[in-house]
């Protein structure tokens, strides 16, 4: 898998999350901008699923692959999870929940990058 | 901001249900495979990883359902996450060969950035404080 690509991934994760810290502090809710940046990401951790599938079929490093494919197949749940989950919440915690969703994205997509290397 | 109905999953505990979903999945996730794939290594550890998984999932769901007995349940699966990161934690501090492989309450939750630790801490104080709020409405 394309490194610079997963490390784009996870940079946009948490530049997500950061633009959902501001309106936690600014104590709104989840708003259209939010809503537009977590579908952008959705698209990135779409394409980072097919590309890291990809990549795994034409390997052959020693990765663990079930562990791999079901980090790729998390990162790809969690946006539309945390979103759904957070706009129920009409008050700052429903972009709290957003901030920890892509917060978790950026982590996986880290651990993603330590697999692909053989540190599972 | 408007007056919150006093329930473990809306307001500040929307945000605990999120991270307890997280630790359930990624905990129920890393012990299936732990448990299908490398069973036969450090049996423990895997049984472990599985019951903590489960508490995850139990507290996950009794936090984001309403009702009093909702909440009894999360108390009860929230002390025994409590009980478990500190007795494991404990014990793989002063052991560190007890256990082959790491489980989540490993060195008191240190793999995950301390977060199994302080989860219940806060879990607990919300739950609490939530049930002390039903009580005097």
């Amino acid at each position: 898998m394309s490194l610079w690509f997963a490390w784009f991934v996870a940079l946009a994760a948490v530049g997500v999350a950061a633009y959902a810290a501001y309106l936690l502090v600014r104590d709104r809710p989840v708003d259209n901008p939010l809503f537009y940046l977590a579908s952008a990401l959705e698209v990135l951790v779409l394409v980072q699923l097919v590309a890291g599938c990809v990549a795994l079929a034409g390997t052959s490093r020693d990765v663990e692959g079930v562990t791999f494919v079901g980090y790729l197949l998390t990162c790809a749940v969690i946006p539309p999870a945390a979103v759904v989950w957070g706009v129920a919440e009409k008050t700052r915690w429903g972009t709290g929940v957003v901030v920890v969703g892509m917060l978790t994205v950026a982590v996986l997509v880290a651990r993603l990058v330590q697999i692909w290397g053989g540190h599972a | 901001m408007p007056e919150q109905p006093a329930e473990t999953g809306s307001g500040f505990g929307r945000v605990l249900v999120a991270v307890y979903a997280v630790f359930a999945i990624s905990a129920t996730a890393r012990s299936l495979v732990q448990l299908v794939l490398h069973f036969d290594e450090a049996p423990l550890a895997y049984l472990l990883s599985a019951f903590a998984a489960a508490v995850y999932i139990v507290a996950t769901i009794a936090l984001a359902r309403r009702g009093p007995t909702s909440s009894k349940v999360a108390t009860v699966a929230i002390g025994v996450e409590l009980v478990g990161v500190l007795v494991v934690g404990t014990l793989t501090v002063l052991d560190p060969e007890l256990f082959p492989d790491a489980t989540v309450w490993s060195d008191f939750g240190a793999g995950y950035g301390y977060v199994p630790l302080v989860l219940p801490v806060v879990g607990m104080w919300w739950v609490l404080r939530t049930r002390a709020r039903q009580r005097s409405a």
